[in-house]
């Protein structure tokens, strides 16, 4: 039995797409199983895998986890990205809670109709500008130093750096205006196993395409719509 | 200026409870601070106290903590109710993090159009039943009191307050689960629980008109 981390999700970003970037961040190699039938969902679903009966699920260091925040808190303790202390781990946790609330609003975007998808462009694009990345251009500019909290890298500057790229997918001048973030997003992506992953070839997944809501609507049997914020 | 945390929410539970009861569970005190006017909350703003502009917020130990599971997190860390190690914190994480779900559902009911309401109250029960409850029945069979590691957690305190609160909508909903049944007459009975869940403690009655108005007044878009 291999010790190497096996991630079960869609062949796409959704929510596994951060722990894919923190563990690249992290160095550490690991495998993916992409769901892509109904058949399979429903036999990982039958074989006890999934204790909330949802993916994401990884498999690591004998336990089957799920629920992405508990994923995420896991594998950064692990690898040390966590910080120092208790108050070095809320900063960081803090931080991570409002990057995943930007991100949040970017994660149904692919299963929006056409029109409320440029809506949501605009509420993403707004909430990026007026209430997130004003926040974390303070954090960087009060304290002048290279990662955002402790002067150490951390979970929060990996998961900070994947919501910038986000939202410049959606509007690729939106950090004029955030010099501290420009700088920052330079220093991140420069890191090696940073870098690597933002690479062609690496397991890091493209934006997602209908193919992609195509599969995850089948698998999930979503006969749903999906509406913006 | 007392050691205190402080609690700045709105006068009822939405997302500020569980803090509540988990600081009321590790026996800490805390002030609150309750928001009634929209311009309290743009001077929270201006002040720049809310790192995100939103509550809830905490100021414990010198910080200004903002969101929910951060707040959470460091309290249970900071009271040891985040089990002995590594993977009984990622138990805890697991087990929360799908309670928060269940209890997400809760939170917006309040706030969801009449016409909705049945059929979300339908969802709340339907997840309960199937998804969640047996999840937790199941892990409960190892014969112990606590949820992870044989030892009170944050864990248990979740679980507790969501059994309690889907129990105000479906007041029957645990029939079909005697392990959380004795589960809950267990937790009931602890001293810092039984305390919050007496008349006069900081806990929150459930969301009325009232409330919902006043959240609607202070942050409408």
């Amino acid at each position: 039995m291999a010790g190497k981390l096996k991630l079960y999700y869609f062949d796409g970003r959704g929510k596994m797409e951060s722990i894919r970037w923190l563990l690249a961040a992290a160095g550490v190699e690991f495998e993916e199983e992409f769901l892509e039938t109904q058949e399979q969902y429903e036999k990982l679903l039958q074989g006890g895998s999934l204790l909330f009966q949802q993916v994401p699920m990884v498999e690591v260091d004998g336990m089957k986890m799920v629920q992405t925040r508990a994923i995420l808190s896991y594998i950064a303790a692990k690898y040390n990205l966590y910080g120092k202390d208790l108050k070095e781990r809320a900063l960081i946790d803090m931080y991570v809670g409002g990057t995943d609330d930007l991100m949040g609003f970017i994660l149904m975007f692919p299963f929006l109709s056409a029109e409320d998808k440029e809506k949501q462009r605009a509420v993403i694009v707004q909430k990026a500008t007026s209430w997130y990345f004003p926040a974390y251009e303070k954090v960087l500019k009060d304290h002048g130093q290279d990662f955002l909290v402790g002067n150490n890298f951390s979970w929060a500057d990996v998961h900070l750096l994947e919501a910038i790229l986000m939202v410049e997918e959606k509007k690729s001048d939106v950090l004029s205006g955030f010099p501290q973030l420009q700088a920052f997003k330079a220093r991140i992506s420069s890191i090696p196993t940073i870098k690597k992953f933002l690479e062609p070839g690496s397991q890091r997944k493209p934006v997602p395409d209908d193919k992609y809501v195509e599969t995850v609507r089948r698998v999930l049997r979503m006969y749903y719509d999906i509406k913006a914020n | 200026m007392s050691g205190k945390p402080r609690l700045t929410y709105c006068n009822g539970r939405g997302r500020m409870e569980p803090v509540r009861w988990l600081l009321a569970a590790a026996g800490v005190e805390f002030e609150e601070v309750f928001l009634e006017t929209r311009e309290q909350y743009e001077k929270l703003i201006k002040d720049g106290v809310l790192m995100f502009q939103q509550v809830p917020l905490v100021e414990i130990d010198g910080m200004k903590m903002v969101q929910t599971r951060a707040i959470l997190s460091y309290i249970a860390g900071k009271y040891n109710l985040y089990g002995k190690d590594l993977k009984e914190r990622a138990l805890i994480d697991m087990y929360v993090e799908g309670i928060t779900d269940l209890m997400q559902m809760i939170l917006v009911f309040p706030f969801s159009p009449p016409e909705a309401k049945e059929k979300n109250l339908d969802s709340i029960k339907d997840r309960a039943i199937n998804r969640y409850f047996p999840v937790f029945e199941k892990v409960l069979k190892h014969g112990q009191d606590f949820l992870v590691g044989n030892k009170f957690s944050w864990a248990d305190v979740q679980l507790i307050e969501a059994i309690l609160a889907v129990e105000e909508k479906i007041p029957a909903v645990l029939s079909g689960f005697p392990q959380l049944q004795a589960f809950k007459v267990r937790m009931s009975n602890m001293p810092a629980i039984k305390k919050f869940l007496q008349p006069g403690s900081p806990r929150k009655p459930p969301p009325d008109e009232c409330y919902i108005e006043t959240v609607l007044k202070i942050f409408k878009k």
